[in-house]
């Protein structure tokens, strides 16, 4: 298993050295100068010129990438052109937030979800089914800058017993993610249910009942741990995508996230930022995929990773 | 007369579809001794397996219902029983194996975890105790390395090899009826030989009585001392597995024997039985079978024949065999 992991995570490498090059050339492609906005609004061609060179913008792609790599492998992960701090300092104040976020929505989301998906599927076609499917086609529709804009009038404004935004104590918190969360509780409720429904149909399932076997062991014991299976594979998605930051919460929730400043990065053209924030985002994202991938074989004893 | 374990009399099992309700068993009525092997034939569909699945009550998950009649074990109706007293009794008095080994044992569970749930709940065994029991039940099943195998998953074993360990499982609490529904028809025909074989030696040593579902008319020349056959959810025939093949009475049984292949059989065709079975909702009148009957008559098509009593205890639902016509013996 520890020699899997490893060949894993050296399979990275020449993957996310592919995702370098190709965002930088797209990041790049979009039009619109730094150096201009560096420049100022009455900055004249010359102005212009010469904040290019100092920023090393003048340099053909290459070179520039180059560089930046070069630079990412001594631990620089460059300077923004915005505000003129390292980088990795921003990065500092923004990915933990964002991580706690992101944790927060998954676990209850998940919590929730498989309660939900569990008990909509034992009692399918009865109330606790249609419930849960009402709450989960719910939370499913409703835009998340909605959710959270009710959300901000009832409990901040209303009730006062939230922040409408920041990221101080874990109350701004809780906002947020139940706004992130709505949206994958519903999505894993629904694959919950159906996947259980499902493998309560299976063979196996009638033999734990021939054996005299409780239906409630029946269904902890064999049915979810084999529903669980697809389930994991959506969240680890999700978990992926979430890591990302949300501009839409980030925005409704002031909340100083990874999203806005990636946003905020590609409207100035912040080249190093954007390109660091998504080259973070994609060592995230296989990393999850990696966590989804030993979770699998451990659900799953057919799966044997070998190395 | 030996002992009955199991009396099945007038058993009506429906399923609800669309609100509607479908009887599939039609008073179904046989039993079983102790010690005695009963085969259960009839074609894909008659309700062989629904008639099972009354017997151990496994209707969770499905619309299927008891509506009438009743099921003694050992004197006791199973009908009656509560859901804690009837899980009480399966995996313990009543056991079951299914068709389809593949499927039938949970992928994620190892071998010896799977074996040890029922030993554990009917038993009331620790842990160790109950390990030790599971590992001596597959040695009883002929698994070598049943230490290894304990801690195994399904996915590591033949389809044979997992057939063994749902015997091992069926058998482990030692149950007084063994209901084994076509054991071996997904397994090849020497593994086939073999588990009947092992099956056979169980029932013997144990003296368990066993109820067998086959489409395999040769598994029940093999296996059984008694038969029943049924068709569209009733039982048409029951004899003495000699007598059955000796002389079949009922007209469909006939056309099940005579649809077995014989070596030496000079006719190019099988004599196999023209037509469909019936449509559980759209049922002939009088006999089931007198659409496809070759020896129908007028009353067949009006009424329905009852079970008569022939010679040597055997019973045949068939208006031939009613000599004073319009009256049904038994
Ligand atoms: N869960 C169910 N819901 C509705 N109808 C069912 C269900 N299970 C079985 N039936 C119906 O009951 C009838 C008898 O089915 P059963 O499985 O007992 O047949 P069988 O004799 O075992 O056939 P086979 O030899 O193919 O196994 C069939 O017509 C089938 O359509
Ligand atoms: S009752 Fe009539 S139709 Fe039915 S099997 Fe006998 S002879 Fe054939
Ligand atoms: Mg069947």
């Amino acid at each position: 298993m520890f020699q899997y992991i490893l060949k894993r995570i050296i399979e990275m490498i020449p993957l996310l050295l592919v995702i370098s090059i190709l965002s930088f050339l797209f990041i790049h492609m979009i039009p619109g100068d730094p150096a201009r906005l560096v420049a100022g609004k009455d900055a004249t061609l010359e102005d212009v010129n010469r904040v290019s060179i100092e920023l090393g913008l003048d340099q053909p792609i290459w070179k520039q990438y180059i560089s930046f790599m070069g630079n990412l492998f001594q631990g620089d992960l460059g300077t923004s052109l915005k505000t003129g701090l390292p980088v990795s300092t921003m990065f500092a104040d923004r990915f933990m937030p964002s991580v706690y976020l992101t944790l927060l929505s998954m676990g209850w989301a998940v919590v929730i979800g498989l309660i939900i998906g569990t008990l909509s599927a034992v009692f399918k076609n009865k109330w606790p089914d249609h419930l849960g499917m009402v709450t989960a086609v719910s939370g499913i529709s409703l835009p998340g800058f909605w959710l959270g804009l009710i959300l901000i009038q009832i409990f901040s404004v209303q009730l006062g017993w939230f922040p409408t935004g920041g990221s101080e104590g874990w109350k701004s918190y809780v906002l947020p993610s139940i706004t992130l969360g709505a949206g994958i509780m519903s999505m894993l409720a629904r694959f919950t249910r159906s996947s259980l429904l499902e493998t309560l149909k299976a063979d196996f399932i009638r033999t734990g009942r021939a054996k005299g076997l409780k239906e409630s062991s029946v269904l902890t014991k064999h049915a979810l741990r084999n529903s669980l299976i697809p389930v994991v594979t959506i969240a680890g998605l999700q978990f992926g995508f979430l890591l990302g930051g949300s501009v839409v919460v980030e925005t409704v929730f002031s909340f100083p996230g990874m999203g806005r400043l990636l946003i905020d990065s590609i409207a100035f053209r912040d080249y190093p930022v954007i390109q660091s924030a998504l080259l973070l985002f994609s060592v995230e994202f296989i990393l999850v995929n990696l966590i989804v991938d030993i979770l699998y074989s451990t659900l799953n004893p057919k799966i044997q990773y070998e190395s | 007369m030996s002992e009955k374990l199991l009396q099945v009399e007038q058993l009506q099992t429906d399923f609800t579809k669309d609100k509607r309700k479908i009887r599939i068993l039609h008073g179904v009525n046989f039993h079983i001794n102790k010690g005695e092997v009963i085969g259960l034939v009839g074609e894909s569909g008659c309700g062989k397996s629904l008639t099972s699945l009354s017997i151990m009550g496994l209707f969770k998950g499905t619309s299927g219902e008891i509506t009438g009649g009743n099921i003694r074990f050992n004197g006791q109706d199973l009908t009656s029983l509560n859901v804690n007293e009837m899980r009480k009794m399966r995996g313990k008095q009543i056991a079951m194996i299914f068709q389809e080994p593949m499927t039938s044992l949970n992928p994620v569970m190892k071998i010896g975890e799977q074996l040890m749930e029922p030993i554990r709940i009917h038993l009331n065994l620790n842990k160790k105790q109950a390990k030790e029991h599971a590992v001596s039940m597959l040695k009883k099943v002929g698994i070598a390395r049943s230490d290894e195998v304990i801690n195994e998953y399904p996915h590591q074993l033949s389809g044979g090899m997992r057939q063994r360990v749902m015997i091992a499982m069926a058998m482990s609490c030692n149950p007084n009826l063994l209901i084994a529904d076509e054991p071996t028809t997904a397994l090849d025909v020497t593994i086939q030989a073999q588990i009947l074989e092992l099956m056979k030696q169980l029932q013997q040593q144990e003296n368990m009585s066993i109820l067998l579902i086959t489409h395999d008319l040769g598994i029940v020349a093999e296996m059984c001392d008694r038969v029943v056959v049924m068709y569209a959810g009733r039982v048409v025939e029951e004899a003495d597995v000699f007598d059955l093949f000796e002389k079949p009475k009922h007209p469909y049984t006939q056309g099940l024997i005579g649809s077995v292949p014989k070596i030496g059989d000079k006719r190019d065709k099988l004599d196999s039985i023209k037509g469909n079975v019936p449509d559980p909702s759209d049922m002939p009148i009088g006999c089931k079978f007198a659409p496809r009957c070759t020896q129908v008559m007028p009353i067949c098509l009006e009424k329905e024949p009852t079970s008569m009593m022939l010679e040597n205890e055997r019973l045949c639902s068939c208006w031939l065999y009613d000599h004073e016509r319009g009256e049904t013996h038994v």
